[in-house]
């Protein structure tokens, strides 16, 4: 029926209105009679079991809350502990006056400012977010002494506790702050990410891995919330426990780090800045990962003084800055043997090529002219061998120059440059790996030959972390194999599998070719590294490299002297031992020094470290 | 065959048949109805008064509150019906705008952005929307030749759809809930036909299962099974439903007297004066407190559906009734939730709870009612 032929019946609608409205009134009596009986069943039927669970005593739920799991390093030293600490918490609900009770407070136990501000913003949290009788803490790390001076006068101190607590301990200080990482107190934001089913894990908890491995295993660490619903009495005290889950504990981490390795890395930086990265060849775990210079992570766990952190934060020598995975420096030469395995594979150069190097090398058809870092070059006949030994520029300009950039880009990125290692922890930079089209879309400018030149040993738009250095070291002493770096080894009792692939294909020759080049930069007589060499009962290989500073801040509050000495080259060597059967891989940068052979040594006593005390000291630690 | 012209006028035409107007229809008052709004409102100070903790301060705030909303119904009261039906339109769009602004620049509280401040003074435009959606609903279909087309009931449901889609952003569960009940039961009053109702839920029931088992991620599902049962969450929601069971369950039949609630008083109810408050009135007053309470709720929402049975033109008879029935919602829902029976969405007790805006939307609604009760009958003989 068409719609223009429908006439409004104002009876009809009345009728159907009326009819409607009977249906809706019998639903509204039907539910309202669900209503009552649901009053009914609660109020009548179960009102005994209610009146008791109210009556005189009150029942609370109370948070119990999981240990944290524990962190060891490879051979079983402790990285990451629990310990019991006094907190000082204030019960709102049962505190009188808050003003006095806090004013009677800061007479007996010293309370900062600070602190005093912290506990008010935990005050004001939402309702939503806080349960009643929550204690909300006030101070942390209490004494002996100020224990005792709050049990004295706990008379006048209703509502306030001294809870036990146990709190995150990081015994090995600054070795480990920059991989371990640090839990501090759960912030407003971190609160606001949680879904509502992460934030029920937090009760009772107020920590929470900040950044490294606390921050990435977090979840594995936390372990799960345990409760009990207790009954109290009208001051608090429990009374009984009606019901309890128990917390289940996190998990240990047991990792491939070594703390004795670590701390003879961090010894022979020698206070110097820099950065260290050792990895085991057949798992891909780093053995050794520091930054120097570190700071303390424990200083962080209960709340850092604006103070320290200002301290930390404005010095120049960048503490919490993570050089190992997020410093991006010029690898210089250590790119060396990774080209020349690029140049042989693509017939650009083999065994018996040479070049004449006068100390520089010209384009054709331009002035300019790329120097050798030896001023007056290496001589007439250089081949491979002996460049990669002498880490001689000219022969690599060359290679760069008939090589391009494409084929550069290509091979170089099979290593992995320019891309995360995707290591287990958060805020890993990628470096820069160069190519035709990056050039074009960030910097709008054509490839030039000259920035191939560049490339070539290792300066120019390259930026590589020392991880990936030493990623890339181990993917070549392991003829190919790539091994993603990991720092966990095992999550309880359960050993992570590693993730090797093949990346790099070249044949059985080329291969020795670059590996008896490198052995040659250590053993050799002309070899760049020779001097770490001596009184050495096995071999090694490697490859030496310096690189200019660039772009550092022109500060004005640097003192001249302390500017100059931030303008020198960095010194790096990356290697790998020992060279007939590679096992360990190597990367090592000292900013701002100057000579390679000073990279080298530290390599060197990292080698000795591992391969002559620590190598065979597994020890498994279970749960 | 008529011979003779005959009178087509009554005798007497120049009375006005109508009956004549007492007192209260001159001002616009259905009494019954006043009478049972006052015992209600009385009734819930009594009770906000010791949930408050008996401190002045939520009392004097509410009784300014309750005397704003009254003076709201009594002006809402004065509007002739032809009028409002006219403007809905723009009442709605109006709404809808300011839903809109409320998500681009409105100020949150408790996580959610609700609030819209001009010039220092703040309120939230889901009120507004509450009494909007019923009136647009209303006046489409009052025109409309009922019972609804499929078209106009496709348009029905857009009407609705938006401010809940609207409200649902913000984000606030409860209110886009009331919304959505206010224009359904709208076209379900002007005579939806039964096999769009049943259809309506065959559909919801077919897709239910495809939904659950292939749709929804594992997280979702343990989400909205955490809805559905809040005592699982033994430390979050679900500790409000023990602590308001606990409450309601103690106060057996005849309840531990005013201001004698123990659950109540220590502050282990949460939100013990605005959504939860039927649990401090359940403890303190027992079963029958409770009884007393939906009486009189029983009897408004009676009285609703009389005023909306005797209205005079399809737009009165279905804005009275969803009127009316959102009403209901809020009661069934509340109550529902404190005891345990339904999710925890935040809806207040409708003219017990403490909160401002809420009771003056509610009285203003019933000031609509009370206008559609009172308009002067046309003519008939």
């Amino acid at each position: 029926m068409s719609e223009h032929l429908r006439f409004k019946d104002h009876y009809n609608e009345a009728r159907i209105f009326f009819r409607r409205a009977i249906i809706v009134a019998a639903l509204i009596v039907a539910l309202v009679i669900v209503l009552i009986a649901r009053l009914y069943t609660l109020q009548v039927v179960e009102y005994e079991t209610y009146v008791t669970q109210s009556d005189r005593n009150r029942v609370q739920v109370q948070p119990l809350p999981p240990t944290r799991g524990l962190i060891y390093g490879r051979r079983g030293e402790l990285l990451a502990e629990n310990r019991p600490s006094y907190t000082l918490s204030i019960v709102k609900e049962q505190v009188g006056s808050l003003e006095s009770s806090l004013r009677l407070l800061r007479q007996l136990v010293d309370i900062s400012d600070d602190e005093l501000e912290d506990f008010h913003k935990r005050l004001k949290r939402p309702k939503r977010r806080r349960r009643p009788y929550e204690p909300i803490p006030l101070r942390y790390l209490l004494g002996e002494e100020e224990i005792a001076k709050i049990a004295v006068n706990e008379y006048r101190l209703k509502g306030v506790v001294v809870e036990a607590q146990l709190v995150r301990h990081y015994p090995q200080q600054e070795l480990f702050a920059h991989n371990v990482g640090y839990v501090g107190r759960i912030n407003e934001r971190e609160l606001k990410s949680l879904t509502p089913e992460e934030y029920a894990l937090y009760n009772g908890t107020d920590s929470i891995g900040k950044i490294g491995l606390e921050k990435q295993y977090e979840r594995l660490l936390l372990g799960n919330v345990g409760y009990q619903q207790v009954e109290t009495n009208a001051r608090g005290r429990v009374l009984r426990v009606l019901e309890r889950t128990d917390p289940t504990p996190g998990q240990n981490l047991q990792l491939f780090l070594d703390a004795q390795l670590q701390r003879k890395a961090y010894a022979a930086l020698g206070g110097r800045r820099g950065a260290v990265v050792a990895m085991e060849i057949e798992t891909g775990g780093v053995l050794a990962m520091v930054s120097a210079p570190s700071y303390d992570p424990n200083l962080f766990v209960t709340g850092i003084s604006y103070k320290n952190y200002r301290a930390l934060n404005e010095s120049p020598d960048l503490p919490l800055f993570n050089r190992a995975i997020q410093g991006g420096y010029p690898p210089g030469s250590t790119l060396k043997p990774m080209l020349a395995l690029g140049g042989l594979e693509a017939n650009i150069i083999d065994e018996h090529y040479s070049v004449r190097d006068p100390g520089f090398y010209q384009l054709e058809g331009e002035e300019r002219k790329y120097r050798d870092w030896k001023k007056r070059g290496h001589g007439h006949r250089i081949a491979l061998k002996q460049a990669v030994a002498q880490s001689c520029d000219v022969y690599y300009y060359d290679l760069a120059f008939r090589m391009g950039i494409d084929r550069m880009h290509e091979f170089g990125d099979k290593f992995g440059l320019g891309e995360r290692t995707g290591v287990d922890i958060p805020s890993e930079r990628s470096g820069l790996w160069p190519s035709r089209k990056w050039k074009r879309g960030v910097r709008g400018l054509p490839w030039f030959p000259g920035d191939s030149l560049n490339m070539g040993i290792g300066q120019g738009f390259v930026l590589t972390t020392p991880l990936q250095l030493a990623s890339m070291t181990a993917t070549l002493a392991s003829k190919g194999v790539h091994r993603q770096p990991r720092l966990v080894k095992r999550v309880g009792e359960q050993e992570l599998p590693d993730k090797a692939s093949k990346v790099v294909e070249a044949s059985e020759k080329n291969w020795s070719l670059v590996m008896e080049s490198m052995e040659e930069v250590v053993h050799g007589q002309r070899g760049t590294a020779k001097s770490i060499a001596r009184k050495a009962n096995f071999r090694m290989a490697g490859k030496t490299g310096t690189a200019q500073v660039v772009g550092i801040a022109q500060d004005a509050e640097y003192d001249s002297e302390a500017l100059a000495e931030r303008q020198r080259d960095h010194a790096l060597f990356v290697g790998y031992a020992p060279a007939d059967n590679p096992k360990i891989a190597v990367a090592v940068i000292v900013e701002n020094g100057e000579k390679s052979s000073l990279a080298a040594k530290v390599a060197r006593e990292i080698f000795d470290e591992y391969l002559l005390r620590g190598q065979f000291d597994n020890v498994e630690v279970g749960r | 065959m008529v011979q003779q012209d005959f009178q087509r006028r009554m005798p007497e035409a120049s009375r006005d048949l109508r009956k004549p107007m007492g007192v209260w229809q001159r001002i616009h008052i259905d009494v019954p109805l006043l009478l049972g709004l006052l015992a209600l409102t009385a009734f819930g100070l009594i009770v906000l008064y010791s949930a408050s903790g008996e401190t002045k301060f939520y009392i004097q705030r509410q009784t300014v509150f309750i005397s704003l909303g009254y003076v709201a119904m009594f002006t809402a009261a004065q509007f002739k019906m032809s009028f409002l039906q006219r403007w809905s339109p723009w009442f709605y769009l109006g709404g809808v705008g300011l839903l809109a602004l409320v998500l681009i620049m409105g100020t949150g509280a408790k996580g959610a952005q609700r609030w819209l401040s001009i010039g220092g003074f703040r309120f939230q435009p889901s009120e507004v929307i509450k009494l909007a959606v019923p009136m647009m609903v209303a006046s489409y279909l009052g025109v409309r030749v009922l019972p609804p087309s499929f078209k106009h009931i496709v348009v029905s449901l857009m009407i609705v759809g938006l401010p809940t889609v609207l409200i649902l952003e913000q984000p606030d569960l409860g209110t886009s809930l009331l919304i959505a009940a206010s224009g359904l039961i709208g076209l379900f009053f002007a005579g939806l036909r039964w096999r769009y109702i049943l259809g309506a839920g065959l559909l919801a029931l077919m897709s239910a299962w495809p939904m659950w088992q292939f749709v929804l991620r594992d997280y979702q599902k343990q989400r909205i099974l955490t809805m559905f049962n809040p005592e699982a969450d033994k430390l979050g929601a679900g500790w409000n439903i023990i602590q308001s069971k606990t409450a309601i369950g103690s106060g057996g039949v005849y309840g531990k007297g005013w201001m004698n609630g123990t659950q109540s008083q220590l502050n282990f109810l949460p939100e013990s004066h605005t959504d939860f408050i039927i649990a401090v009135l359940a403890e303190e007053f027992g079963l029958l407190g409770v009884l007393l309470l939906l009486l009189i709720y029983l009897f408004i929402l009676g009285r609703g559906l009389l005023i909306a049975a005797r209205a005079q033109s399809s737009f009165n008879r279905i804005l009275a009734g969803c009127i009316t029935f959102t009403f209901f919602v809020y009661i069934f829902v509340n109550i529902g939730m404190v005891t345990g029976l339904l999710p925890v969405v935040g809806v207040p007790l409708p003219l017990v709870s403490h909160g401002g805006t809420a009771l003056v939307t509610l009285l203003t609604g019933f000031g609509l009612l009370m206008a559609i009760s009172t308009e002067r009958r046309k003519v008939s003989i």
